[in-house]
Order: C-alpha cells, then sequence, then structure tokens
C-alpha cells in the first residue's frame, strides 16, 4: 500500500482525511503513484499536473524519504521505503508567497 | 415572500450572503473554498439552486464547483471519489483545453506567444438550461458546457476573431464579460480586456470584432483599430437586447445597435476610469458607475467612495453618496463586483478590493455595509428568490 500526503486543499479537494492510501502495481514511479491518485480521487485531475502533458505543476513539489524528487523522471522507480509503505510520498505545495 | 442571495467572490473564498425582500437584517454564510480564489459564482436563471462557481489557485490550477441547493452543498460535477479504477468515470470537469491548434496572440515584445490556460474569470449559467454554462477564461477563450459542468468545450471560433492581433495588458487576455441576448438564442456578447468586445450570432461558431466609435488613443495609435481596446465591462437591460453600456478603461460607452456603433456618454463623471457598470433592473435607461481615479490611481477620486447614477442614459450623471465613505477611502471596485437584484425599489450591490459588500435597497439613493471585513471581493452576484 502506497501512502501519499497531501497539501491541505487537495486534502480538502478530495476529501481525505490523513493520508490517501492507494494499491500501485510495480514499477512503483511518481507516474504510477499519479495516476492511481488521479483515478481514485478524480477532482484532482489538473491539480498536481496539467491537464494535456501531465507535467508537474510549476508550485507543486514531490518528497520522499527526505528527498526532493520533483525534477527525477516521473518514470524514475520510487524508494523502497515508500513501495513498501514504510515512508508515504509527499505531494508539496510549494513555497511561492511572498 | 421575496428572498436575496448575494454571491461573493474573495480572493481568499467564497460568501454567500442572504436577506428577506426588505434587505435590512442579512445572514453571511462562508467562507466557502476558504483559502482558494473564487472568481465568479452565479446562479441559473431557470434553477435559482443550480450555482456554477469558479475556484483557482496558483498552486492547484482551475476547478469548477457546482451547488445544486443554493449554496449549501457543493461537488466538483463528477469528480467525486471512485470505488474502483474499473469505476472511474471521464471526469473532466476542471479540464480547459483550448480546441485544435493553440494557436499565438500577440506578446508584449510583439512577438507571437501560444495561448496559455490559466484561470476562469467570469461564468455564465443559460437562460434556458440548468446544464448548461459558459466559461470566460484567461489566456482569452470561451468555453461551454451542456452536461452540467461535467466537461467543457471551446467555442473556438472567437480566437478567430483577429486573435493573432490581441495582446495582454497588465491585467491579463481575459474573457471576463459574458452577455446572452434573452430575444436571440444565437447571439452572444463577450468583452476581453485589452482586445474589446465581440458578438456572435450563430450561437458562438464565428465571431467578429464590434468596437467602431471605441477610441483609445493613449493605448492604440490607430484610431479606426478594430481590435486593442480594452474594454473593461459591459452591460445590459434583458427588455433591449441591442442596447448596451460599456465601462472602457477610459469612457464610458453606449451603442443602439448592438455594438455596430459606439458614443461617449462619459459626460459630467469627475473621472470615466473605472471597472463595472450596471443597469437598473426596472429601468433601461438608469446606469451605475463607480469611477476611479485613473489608470495609474485606481482609486476613487479624493478618497471618496461614490457610486455615479444616469437615469438618462448616460452623459448627465448624479453621485450617490449616502451611506457610503466619504473620505481617506482608498478601495477598488472590480469589473465583476456589481451587481442589481429585480425587487422593487430595485437593489444595487458592490464589492471593494478593501473586503467590504455595499447595498442599496432603494435604487442606489442611500447604502449600508452588509459586511466590512471579507478578503478582497473579485465578484458579487445576487439572486433574486421569489
Amino acid at each position: 500500500m502506497i501512502r501519499v500526503v497531501l497539501p491541505y486543499h487537495l486534502r480538502n479537494l478530495a476529501r481525505v482525511e490523513g493520508e490517501a492510501q492507494l494499491e500501485v502495481a510495480s514499477p512503483v514511479t511518481v507516474r504510477a503513484v499519479l495516476d492511481a491518485l488521479e483515478t481514485r480521487y478524480p477532482v484532482l485531475r489538473g491539480t498536481i499536473r496539467h491537464h494535456d502533458t501531465l507535467k508537474r505543476r510549476p508550485f507543486i513539489r514531490f518528497f520522499a524519504c527526505k528527498e526532493d524528487l520533483s525534477l527525477e523522471s516521473p518514470d524514475t522507480p520510487l524508494p523502497e521505503a515508500v513501495v513498501n509503505g514504510a515512508e508515504p510520498f509527499l505531494v508539496i505545495g510549494a513555497m511561492a508567497g511572498g | 415572500m421575496s428572498k436575496v442571495r448575494v454571491l461573493v467572490g474573495t480572493k481568499k473564498g467564497a460568501f454567500i450572503l442572504t436577506a428577506d425582500g426588505k434587505r435590512q437584517n442579512w445572514e453571511v454564510s462562508g467562507p466557502h473554498f476558504g483559502g482558494w480564489e473564487m472568481y465568479h459564482l452565479k446562479g441559473s436563471p431557470v434553477d435559482p439552486n443550480r450555482i456554477y462557481a469558479s475556484q483557482t489557485s496558483g498552486w492547484f490550477g482551475q476547478i469548477i464547483q457546482r451547488s445544486d441547493d443554493g449554496g449549501q452543498t457543493w461537488e466538483a460535477p463528477g469528480g467525486g471519489m471512485t470505488t474502483t479504477p474499473e469505476g472511474m468515470p471521464k471526469v473532466e470537469s476542471n479540464k480547459f483545453v483550448y480546441e485544435g491548434e493553440v494557436g499565438t496572440h500577440k506578446w508584449y515584445d510583439g512577438t507571437q506567444h501560444p495561448w496559455e490556460f490559466k484561470r476562469v474569470w467570469h461564468l455564465e449559467p443559460s437562460l434556458t438550461d440548468p446544464d448548461t454554462a459558459y466559461a470566460g477564461v484567461e489566456d482569452a477563450g470561451i468555453f461551454k458546457t451542456t452536461d452540467g459542468g461535467k466537461t467543457w468545450q471551446e467555442l473556438s471560433g472567437l480566437r478567430n476573431a483577429k486573435g493573432h492581433l490581441w495582446q495582454p495588458g497588465a491585467g491579463g487576455m481575459v474573457v471576463h464579460t459574458i452577455i446572452l441576448d434573452p430575444k436571440n438564442a444565437n447571439r452572444i456578447y463577450i468583452a476581453i480586456s485589452a482586445a474589446g468586445a465581440f458578438r456572435t450570432d450563430d450561437g458562438g461558431k464565428t465571431w467578429r470584432p464590434i468596437n467602431r466609435g471605441l477610441k483609445s488613443q493613449y493605448e492604440l495609435p490607430d484610431p479606426a483599430a478594430e481590435v486593442g481596446h480594452c474594454v473593461h465591462r459591459i452591460t445590459m437591460h434583458p427588455s433591449r437586447p441591442d442596447v448596451l453600456f460599456m465601462q472602457k478603461h477610459w469612457d464610458v460607452m453606449r451603442t443602439d445597435n448592438a455594438g455596430e456603433q459606439w458614443s461617449e456618454v462619459s459626460g459630467n463623471l469627475p473621472s470615466d476610469f473605472g471597472f463595472p457598470i450596471d443597469v437598473h433592473a426596472h429601468e433601461p435607461e438608469t446606469i451605475y458607475v463607480v469611477p476611479i481615479t485613473s489608470d495609474s490611481l485606481h482609486y476613487p477620486p479624493d478618497g471618496k467612495l461614490r457610486v455615479y447614477r444616469s437615469k438618462t442614459g448616460g452623459n448627465d450623471w448624479e453621485a450617490l453618496t449616502k451611506g457610503l465613505p466619504q473620505k481617506d477611502c482608498y478601495v477598488n471596485v472590480l469589473r465583476d463586483a456589481m451587481c442589481v437584484d429585480s425587487l422593487e425599489p430595485c437593489g444595487v450591490y458592490f464589492g471593494t478590493t478593501g473586503g467590504q459588500v455595499y447595498g442599496s435597497a432603494d435604487s442606489g439613493n442611500s447604502w449600508n455595509p452588509i459586511v466590512r471585513d471579507l478578503p478582497a471581493v473579485l465578484s458579487v452576484e445576487v439572486q433574486t428568490l421569489l
């Protein structure tokens, strides 16, 4: 089971309490996790990555195991600790205020 | 017993203000969608409990919300949690993708720049079908839903109306005004900041500029420019769909022939710069504007918040000040933040960037703040519930 931590506004939007928990087939990648997340919570489509290009939105970051994975290829396998559920995959609203 | 419901979009959420027909005692509900920019909320004229809302964020993009119970509960149409992957609905309620070739418009440096969807500024529900609505978006385009907001399709013919010459202003390049002709279902008027006014007579397939008579000598060197005029707002009385009133960047204008020719009616206004303009519900020649000092000074002249009313369709204006701050007031009133109800006497409402929503239950003769301390107000719409 993959654990996904969403930012406050996306938790409200998707009506998720706490972490989202998803079954994701191997290989577990950022793309596979987001596909599963958007399948389970369709309202999140377009909020994390663009509808048409599926590119990450500019002020969204992906963290896991104390690493920033935002600039990695979406097809890079995620760390084993995320795959086995020991660590969550974090979707972060980047600091972009003033 | 009649009732009014005022839908307020702000920089940090939506608020719903309700009162009975006397419009003296108000209940405030909200924030709905706290923390999100709520550009516009508008109810269906056919089914007042059906309300569409544009919810946006610089982080998370565009969401369309819909209420079927007058704003008590909301959902992104079709966007709820699915139980199984196999049961996944094809949810596209937040998806605004330009049709066909994306195309380009003029950029600040004179080069061509591709259209990029940013947000929905204005929602205009159909006059006849609660499942049909139009969305005016940035970068300038118009989209239509016929399934209650689940899917949106662009009416891409608009971008063929010299779209390659449109250029964003400081506020972006936006379809911010959509007016549906109540007597001709195929006619729609729209306005685009820094491009002008446009009209379709075939239900949105083809569009043409309707800017003859507009003068923008400080912004456009060509006095006969067909596009490029910075139209801030257009309004119409439903009994006379060929008569339109316009607040342009500078100048208040009117047309009596559906936009074929405009003439200036700024008259004795202290400034003819401003954003909103609206028409009295029962007097088609009575119009309201809120003058702003200038394009460089987006606040009222002399720190006095004054609505100006003309009962003669323009040119001859009177200041309405009773109940409005007459010193040290430096708020703005944005283009979608003024509206009228259809009670007798007509109610007039507007919201400010300082978070006040003012209401008048006597056609503007006197005003009271309904709320004083909301986030900056982006839009105000009112529903008259009988």
